[in-house]
């Protein structure tokens, strides 16, 4: 039997978005890396090239996260009162590609901390790491506005990636991304039309495309994950037959998403028929991970070490046999 | 959608006038204006002014000066398009060949030679033929001498000729089956394009005729068009018809994205 040839043709290739800057680039990192370039489905590398691995970024807090459950907090005792500790203990025990620092104490519904502490927390990260960096912001548009005011200058020439510009808010961070050279991620909320409208946006008021990542948010397995994973695999699929609009990277924030669902929360002594929670919340993340990455994501942003483990391996072993 | 500028056109006066003066500036006007309202080819014709190679030569020389976009060389004659492509840099599209054996000969190498895009009119040794089977049999021939000299089916597009809606109304409606007939050529379709603007040729409310008849046609498969990309009303009913065919995804501004696009 003939087995028929299902390759297709692309027209257009995903950018490429280059996050952290090294010493020669203006920057401080060891090293940059890249995320995009590819002219096909996720690793189809039969079909066309994935020149760049999806990466993996791990959370670290301004404040305590006290919202984690045991599980993921006990990964970072004794540094998580220290986010410069904290983020040190990642890059250096962990090995994620990414910190991702989220400034969740600049909200002004809870801690309130001011731009000018943002700021130069976000100076004694970049001293104390040397992988590049993702800055996201609270959550609420006028603080973030006042907070990367300071934030972004601070970074300037680290070539971060900030975090988030949407379709009600995206003029200050797409001027100050601009100005001191960083990236930003574009956040839509499961919507691909909104996802393409904030795009424009941000390309009307001169922000290039090739310096924008999507997020379309990302729930965890479990709790809509087969939504947005159609809207993630229609932005790929879009992108590569020639819209370019909807031809960017792709950004996943599971880590709350996840740590959230009480399958990776409830610990076995209360649910002892859903087995060592321990392996559970791990596993839960894990294969989220793994399933946004088969749709098209191209950075993850996650929490615990074991499951960044796992997602790491699975990467590689995707990549393997790329361009043969 | 393809969309082909017709504005640099010696049959319209200021072109001809800027074709005789050597006035750059004026046609890289009406290529820049054409590029920004959406155009991704502007054809080049001289129009009854000219059968001087070197004139085509330097439009197309003047235009790439402007824009990146694709050129489209409006001439069947083999000694006005190969000088012409020899300069071009841009994307290139042969404007056009019939199915007569004479003009495939001539045209269709230099579309291989030169790795342009060609377009071909099912017009045959009698004309161009008004009903659906005739301009079928004139597009299986080009599609059989194009495909069969080397030329990808997306290289190549089919026009089944548009004809002035007020001199022969019920040409109309053939045209439409036509066109969707010939989307089933083969699997992957060559492109099917139009002159729209001949349609309305004489006729009041040109624009109005234009852009329906335009949208007609995409929802049976026309997917190229020669036209006025400077009438705002017709890109914007084109990127409304990408839309709801489901070929661009919507976005609250998505008559401005399809422009940017």
């Amino acid at each position: 039997m003939q087995i028929p040839d299902v390759k297709s043709e692309w027209d257009n290739e995903i950018s490429t978005v280059k996050i952290g800057a090294t010493e020669k680039e203006g920057g401080t990192r060891s090293a940059n890396i890249s995320v995009g370039g590819e002219t096909t489905l996720p690793f189809l590398h039969f079909e066309g090239s994935t020149p760049h691995r999806p990466v993996l970024a791990m959370e670290v807090w301004d404040i305590p996260p006290d919202s984690w459950p045991p599980v993921a907090r006990e990964q970072i005792e004794g540094v998580m009162e220290d986010p410069v500790e904290w983020a040190q203990k990642c890059e250096e025990e962990f090995e994620p590609d990414l910190v991702c620092l989220k400034l969740k104490g600049c909200d002004p519904f809870g801690q309130d901390k001011s731009p000018e502490e943002a700021a130069k927390l976000v100076e004694k990260v970049i001293e104390a790491t040397s992988i590049p960096l993702i800055v996201w912001g609270c959550g609420d548009d006028d603080k973030d506005n006042e907070v990367f005011t300071l934030v972004s200058p601070a970074a300037a020439g680290e070539n971060c990636l900030l975090g988030t510009i949407t379709e009600d808010n995206y003029r200050t961070l797409a001027a100050l991304s601009k100005a001191d050279g960083h990236k930003i991620v574009a956040e839509s909320p499961v919507d691909i039309n909104m996802a393409k409208q904030v795009n424009t946006l941000a390309l009307d008021i001169g922000f290039e495309l090739e310096n924008l990542v999507i997020f379309p948010n990302s729930p965890a397995l479990g709790y809509g994950i087969e939504y947005v994973y159609s809207i993630m695999e229609r932005t790929r699929l879009a992108g590569l037959k020639g819209d370019r609009l909807m031809a960017q990277p792709i950004l996943a924030n599971i880590g709350g998403e996840v740590w959230g669902t009480k399958e990776a929360k409830i610990p076995e002594e209360e649910k002892p028929e859903w087995g060592d929670h321990r392996k559970r919340g791990p596993m839960w993340e894990a294969t989220t991970a793994f399933t946004y990455l088969q749709s098209g994501a191209d950075i993850v942003v996650m929490r615990h070490p074991e499951s960044i483990k796992a997602t790491k391996l699975m990467i590689e072993r995707l990549m393997e046999g790329r361009g043969e | 959608m393809i969309l082909i500028g017709e504005r640099i056109n010696a049959g319209f006066d200021p072109v001809a006038q800027a074709l005789k003066d050597r006035n750059a500036e004026n046609i890289r006007d009406l290529a820049r204006k054409q590029e920004e309202a959406g155009a991704d080819y502007l054809d080049i014709n001289m129009g009854a002014i000219s059968k001087d190679p070197e004139d085509m030569v330097w439009l197309v020389k003047t235009v790439q000066e402007a824009v990146d976009i694709g050129i489209s060389i409006d001439s069947q004659k083999p000694e006005i398009v190969e000088p012409a492509l020899q300069v071009c840099e841009n994307d290139s599209l042969i404007n056009s060949t019939t199915a007569v054996e004479e003009k495939l000969d001539g045209l269709v190498p230099l579309a291989v030679d030169y790795d342009a895009s060609i377009i071909g009119v099912t017009s045959g040794e009698g004309g161009a033929p008004q009903d659906v089977n005739g301009r079928l049999e004139h597009a299986a021939t080009i599609f059989s001498r194009a495909t069969g000299a080397g030329i990808p089916p997306g290289n190549l597009f089919l026009d089944p000729v548009a004809m002035p809606l007020k001199f022969m109304q019920e040409q109309a409606s053939n045209l439409l089956k036509s066109i969707h007939q010939i989307s089933n050529i083969s699997d992957p379709p060559p492109h099917i394009s139009l002159g729209i603007s001949n349609i309305s040729s004489d006729a009041t409310e040109r624009s109005l005729i234009n852009r329906t008849f335009l949208v007609m046609a995409m929802a049976v498969g026309l997917d190229a068009a020669i036209c006025d990309v400077t009438d705002p009303k017709l890109v914007e009913s084109v990127a409304t018809a990408e839309m709801i065919l489901n070929n661009e995804i919507y976005s609250d501004s998505f008559v401005e994205t399809y422009r940017m696009a």
